[in-house]
């Protein structure tokens, strides 16, 4: 890692650091050209493959009988567990969860064979003709379920701070809920999708629409029994991931692998929505029960929660999920008294994985909810209750799990969400409203975010890049990152335009491959642009030292005069004006048989974990924000709108504020459409019902806010050390979203004036917010 | 008896050879033409990453860009069409087009993979000259689903869209061109396991029905076509109707509205006068552009799906359905009569549905729709309510209520509508008829509502249509907001 803060860099060149620039392939989306994985030319001989799915949720597997599919038009392959020459495992962490069902079926839609054809409807038409022999067994189908039987993955997870129990039981009011949030479906629109092409030596090159190549190398190898070595695996884009192609798209080109090495001949495996919806994993839907502890002021002094997850079943990433949402139960507030209990719930259903926030948001809502709750006991607002519970600033500062909150911007946001969106008047005017409308009611909701980056297994966050300069100066950037749609390439893109003070146009990224940047991490926990920014500012750095001291050496000045500016090399010293462009520096350089290559390594500083303990500094900074909701709801079929949105969200300097701001309404629209109309329906045999978008339906145009103002926190360059004192964005906003829910809550509410405080379980369809309209009704009569 | 499926592709003539005629467009234009930025997204028409333009001749030397999905039009479905994808919008030169140029340079893109359908939506709404009012741009961009940008870069992209008028992209040959040159005379087209017959007479429609019973009668093809794209049915023969000119005709005369089976949802919102305002209202929220421009009132009464969201509107309008079969002639069923079982009809199996006749309500009369659904745009009714109620000197004289999504065929609520027939118009009466209901229906639990919530919405449905005609100007839906 360098050392060298470049914060202080002054660029002049176009499309360095801090300014707005368009994504690098945004004209090749908008005319077709930009290729994707299923629009690549396809190499002669290519076979399609398709899968064979159980249709029962847990069962023995008998006998799975192919003869027919095998005899089908076009079939050349149709493998299942027993055809697997390496390991039958597909664990990101743990390990023993299968690729096939072998012996055991443990969910509808698990994958039993996969068959290669000439033709993809030749392959999906021999897949229909599988003769699956499965005995069914009773299923644990919901987190309720597993609750009960204590059906758990692996044992519960404690984060515990002080004693809760004590400070419960010597609290001055305490209150206990209950409630739940659902899973959410990724929807990517681009589907899994990979293709195998064999090579010599049983090597393989994989084109694998992922989030982590090296886990579809390392999954692939150990499917197949290959060296690592002989794997490459490339991924130019995505279209979308969200964390859907974090463990799921390694299965999915493990599959294509082992067909294409069973046939000798390339393989194409891209799933059509309906499979992608039933066989790979979601968001984890989460049950909470909660006791907390509270002053008169609200201040709270003790909390004991039980988080229980869905975690499908297997393992899969839950425990990285399941801890995220442990350490993010406190969001802003100081729990000084403090115990959560995980319960990773092991269901018959498709293993649930990471989804943008991977746990964070199902984290952060517990206090929200204990908040709402207090407010009610004690007769306050919200806002009041949370402004007594908020981290200090130098005391009450540290995280139940011990990393103090160094870089507190909770009260900023907080307040200048309250200014932009006019808080105070808009409350009254909202409460007026209600008193004269008897049918549609308003409401009004806040939310302040923290949310903690880094991924918090400390190994986990490192990253490489490696950068050519050509001769004629035009520069080749690769790293470990991947492009899903966010923006990645041209924010580390703009980071090496800025190393050297180079237009952008004159850096090319080139396709992520495990092939030139090896060991790498997956582009998620919003890490993308910090760690490859960092990685490829590294490599850049090593370049523009040699070409510096070549310079030094070629206009006899010392090297402390060298400054890279405006695409080109200029002597600084007072007069001498001599100058020369990056790309003759670049030639003279070559002739001067310096290397213009490099790579460069970045590890994130600071971060230590005890998994165990649940203890340690998991996170190198946290990233702030804070939202104002309006909605209407009608209390007579409990349909909804989004009136209005303001929030605030803290980006650090930003790298790039044009992209930032895309993240950030698209993470606020994907986490209201998981809070509101996104709902997962298991039939009661256990399969989803809700597999495609006929039927599972995320946010269109108009269920965006008419008014949105998203506000990007100014003058916040981050505290610690991070590529250009920016911030990551790809996850915290879409918490934001919570302040819709905490609206939907309070227009419920003034169905009976608030005198009855609202539990509200997501998704808030419009059948559970008129649900809820009732319930509240009703709780009036019996009070 | 043919193989050639002759259309105009991006303004060039081309021919589809040596397919199957029931092979969507969406894998011709990806697997054949090689013209990848048509995406798959869902293969169920509800994503938009496959929209393609249909160009037609409005008028000489105009044309009409029409939004479809690729994913739900078959082969045979485009012969004599005129179709442009995203890569047929390039200017002279291979200049983008400015909806390609103002959406790119407006961030509108994250991932791409919905972008090239939205920017054929774009295209369509900007060359069809509408003004950029937000609630026209969202009708324009609900069937369309992008999963990165919170839509906000793209609807501001539409906006800048209509500042400059658009004309479409003048094709080479022309929509004309495949009507003069390739027509909409009689084919049929045979390949692989399918033949498709399109018939150019009714005649010729109603000998092809009886000799071939069990063929698909395909009437636009937003639902049938989903066994094709999503199911992967390959269907034996398919007799493809909207080019039988009997079964395109819209007629207006003594309170009554004749709709021709093949009319599509686009072309009847043309007809719907503010007497069925709220049948335009509905109609807006069935589907998308993309279906309303192929799906048809004929095709989802012929499909009689409980959640079709025509049928209840068709039984509270008292409709009959024209039906037509060679051997018996014409036979009117009224719609009472019409629904039999879950998807099952009075259509015999040498019948066609010729037109749908429904009564159009007294400027007096009480008329409304509602639709509820979990998504406001492009999402399939928990319950759909229509009524329609004549009230003298307070006192209902007449009720027909009917709702879909409440049993296995749409269907009038007796007992509610018996629960005020010669009643005063009063909260008291219409909370008769609300818990009457429970007696008419008893709803399915299933993923768009719950048996309770259905009943409950469908009650609340009607204390809200009260307060409708009694107390007209409060709010009483999240839309008026």
């Amino acid at each position: 890692m360098t050392t060298a803060d470049p914060d202080l860099a002054a660029g002049t060149a176009k499309g360095g650091v801090h300014r707005a620039q368009r994504h690098d392939s945004a004209l090749k989306h908008a005319t077709g050209e930009a290729v994707f994985i299923d629009d690549m030319p396809e190499p002669a001989g290519l076979l399609h493959a398709a899968l064979v799915l159980s249709p029962v949720a847990h069962g023995r597997l008998r006998a799975v009988d192919l003869t027919a599919a095998r005899a089908a038009d076009g079939v050349v392959a149709a493998l299942t567990a027993a055809d697997v020459p390496g390991r039958n495992d597909i664990a990101p962490v743990r390990e023993n969860e299968p690729l096939f069902a072998d012996a055991l079926v443990e969910h509808a839609g698990q994958p039993i064979a996969a068959i290669a054809a000439t033709s993809l409807d030749a392959a999906r038409a021999a897949a229909k003709k599988a003769v699956l022999d499965i005995e069914a067994l009773p299923a644990v189908l919901t987190i309720d379920q597993a609750v009960a039987r204590q059906s758990l993955l692996y044992p519960p997870v404690v984060m515990a701070r002080g004693d809760a129990d004590a400070a419960l039981g010597s609290a001055p009011h305490r209150l206990s809920n209950s409630f739940r949030v659902g899973g959410q479906e990724h929807f990517y629109l681009e589907g899994q999708v990979a293709l195998a092409l064999p090579g010599e030596d049983g090597d393989l090159i994989i084109h694998s629409s992922t989030q982590h190549p090296t886990e579809v190398q390392h999954i692939v190898a150990r499917v197949l029994g290959l060296d690592y070595n002989q794997v490459t695996v490339m991924v130019r884009r995505m279209g979308g991931a969200f964390g859907g192609k974090e463990s799921n798209a390694s299965w999915v080109a493990a599959a294509a692998a082992l067909l294409a090495r069973a046939t000798g001949r390339p393989v194409k495996l891209r799933l059509p929505r309906a499979h992608d919806m039933v066989a790979t994993g979601k968001r984890h839907g989460f049950l909470y029960r909660y006791t907390v502890g509270f002053d008169d002021d609200g201040r709270v002094l003790g909390l004991d929660a039980t988080l229980a997850a869905n975690g499908g079943h297997s393992v899969d990433l839950t425990p990285g999920v399941l801890a995220r949402a442990l350490t993010h139960v406190d969001n802003v507030y100081w729990v000084p008294h403090i115990r959560c209990t995980g319960l990773a719930c092991k269901t018959n259903t498709v293993s649930n994985t990471a989804f943008r926030g991977f746990g964070g948001p199902q984290g952060v809502v517990v206090m929200e909810d204990a908040i709402g709750r207090i407010a009610h006991a004690l007769g306050k607002t919200a806002e009041a209750v949370r402004a007594v519970n908020f981290y200090g600033e130098g005391k009450d500062d540290e995280t139940p799990y011990g990393q103090k909150v160094e870089d507190n911007l909770i009260r900023r946001c907080v307040a200048q969400v309250a200014r932009d969106s006019d808080w105070d008047q808009r409350r009254a005017g909202i409460d007026a409203f209600n008193r004269g409308s008897a049918v549609i009611k308003r409401g009004l909701g806040q939310f302040p975010l923290k949310f903690g980056i880094s991924f918090n297994i400390p190994s986990m966050n490192q990253a490489g890049a490696l950068v050519h300069v050509y001769s004629d100066g035009s520069v080749r950037l690769n790293h470990g990152g991947t492009e899903m749609g966010q923006g990645l390439f041209v924010k580390v893109a703009q980071v090496v335009a800025e190393v050297f003070q180079v237009d952008l146009d004159r850096i090319r990224v080139t396709a992520t491959s495990t092939g030139e940047v090896p060991n790498t991490s997956p582009t998620a926990a919003s890490t993308g642009s910090d760690l490859n920014g960092w990685a490829a500012f590294a490599a850049a750095n090593t370049i523009r030292q040699r070409m510096a001291a070549f310079a030094a050496g070629h206009f006899d000045v010392p090297e402390d005069t060298i400054a890279f500016r405006d695409n080109h090399v200029h002597v600084t010293r007072p007069g001498d004006n001599r100058v020369m462009a990056f790309g003759e520096l670049a030639r003279l350089c070559h002739q001067d048989r310096v290397s213009l290559s490099a790579t460069g390594f970045y590890k994130t500083p600071k971060i230590h974990w005890d998994a165990e303990k649940m203890n340690g500094r998991p996170f190198f900074y946290f990233s702030y924000g804070a939202a104002v909701a309006e909605v209407a709801i009608d209390t007579l079929t409990g349909e909804m709108r989004v009136l209005r949105v303001d929030l605030v969200q803290d980006c650090g300097r930003s790298l790039n504020p044009a992209v930032d701001r895309g993240q950030i309404e698209g993470a606020f629209a994907q986490g209201m459409g998981w809070l509101t109309c996104e709902e997962l329906w298991w039939d009661p045999e256990g399969r989803l019902r809700t597999a495609g978008p006929s039927t599972y339906k995320i946010p269109g145009s108009r269920d965006m806010p008419p008014i949105f103002n998203v506000r990007i926190l100014q003058d916040a360059p981050a505290r610690e050390a991070t590529i250009f004192r920016s911030k990551a964005i790809g996850e915290p906003p879409l918490m934001l979203a919570t302040a819709v829910w905490t609206a939907l809550k309070d227009a419920i509410a003034s169905v009976v004036d608030h005198q009855v405080p609202v539990t509200l379980d997501a998704p808030a369809t419009p059948e559970r917010v008129l649900m809820t309209v009732q319930a509240v009704r009703q709780g009036r009569r019996t009070i | 008896m043919s193989d050639r499926i002759e259309f105009i592709l991006n303004g060039r003539p081309v021919v589809a050879a040596g397919i199957s005629p029931a092979m969507t467009l969406l894998d011709w234009l990806r697997a054949e033409a090689r013209l990848t930025g048509t995406k798959e997204g869902c293969a169920e028409g509800d994503c938009g990453a496959c929209t393609v333009v249909l160009e037609q001749a409005a008028a000489p030397g105009r044309i009409t860009c029409a939004p479809a999905n690729a994913c739900l039009v078959m082969m045979g479905q485009v012969h004599g069409q005129a179709v442009r994808t995203v890569e047929g919008l390039r200017g002279p030169g291979g200049a983008p087009h400015p909806v390609q140029q103002v959406l790119s340079e407006g961030d509108g893109t994250q991932c791409g993979y919905c972008t090239p359908g939205i920017v054929m939506s774009l295209y369509a709404f900007a060359t069809g000259g509408e003004p950029a009012d937000p609630a026209l741009m969202h009708d324009a961009l609900a069937g369309n689903l992008c999963r990165c940008t919170g839509y906000r870069p793209i609807v501001e992209a539409m906006t800048a869209m209509t500042a400059v008028a658009q004309q479409p992209v003048v094709p080479d040959g022309g929509p004309a061109y495949a009507h003069a040159v390739l027509g909409t005379s009689q084919a049929t087209f045979e390949g692989g396991a399918t033949r498709f017959d399109a018939p150019a007479s009714l005649d010729a429609l109603l000998a092809l029905r009886r000799d071939f019973p069990g063929a698909w009668l395909l009437a636009g093809g937003t639902d049938l076509g989903l066994r094709v794209s999503h199911d992967r049915d390959v269907p034996d023969h398919v007799v493809h109707v909207v080019h039988v000119p009997e079964l395109q005709v819209v007629s207006l005369e003594r309170g009554r509205l004749r709709v021709g089976a093949a009319v599509t949802y686009a072309r009847l919102l043309q007809y719907l006068d503010p007497a069925l305002a709220p049948v335009s209202a509905m109609i807006r929220r069935l589907g998308s552009r993309q279906i309303r421009a192929l799906g048809t009132l004929g095709g989802n009464v012929g499909n009689a799906s409980p959640i079709g969201d025509t049928l209840p509107v068709l039984l509270a309008l008292d409709a009959v359905i024209h039906l037509r079969s060679a051997a018996r002639g014409q036979r009117i069923v009224g719609v009472d009569d019409f629904f039999l079982g879950y998807r099952r009809t009075a259509l015999a199996s040498d019948e066609i549905i010729e037109a749908i006749d429904m009564k159009i309500p007294d400027a007096g009369d009480v008329f409304h729709v509602d639709k509820v659904s979990k998504r406001r745009d492009q999402d399939i009714s928990a319950v759909l309510g229509a009524y329609w109620l004549r009230i003298e000197n307070g006192t209902v004289r007449t009720a027909r209520l009917a709702f879909g999504g409440m049993a296995a065929t749409p269907a009038r609520a007796r007992g509610a509508e018996a629960a005020l027939v010669g009643q005063r118009w009063t909260a008291a009466s219409v909370e008769r008829a609300a818990t009457a209901l429970a007696g008419d229906f008893q709803p399915l639990d299933d993923w768009r509502g719950s048996a309770a919530y259905r009943l409950c919405v469908a009650g609340n449905l009607l204390r809200r249509l009260h307060l409708r005609t009694t107390q007209p100007h409060a709010v009483i839906e999240v839309d008026q907001l």
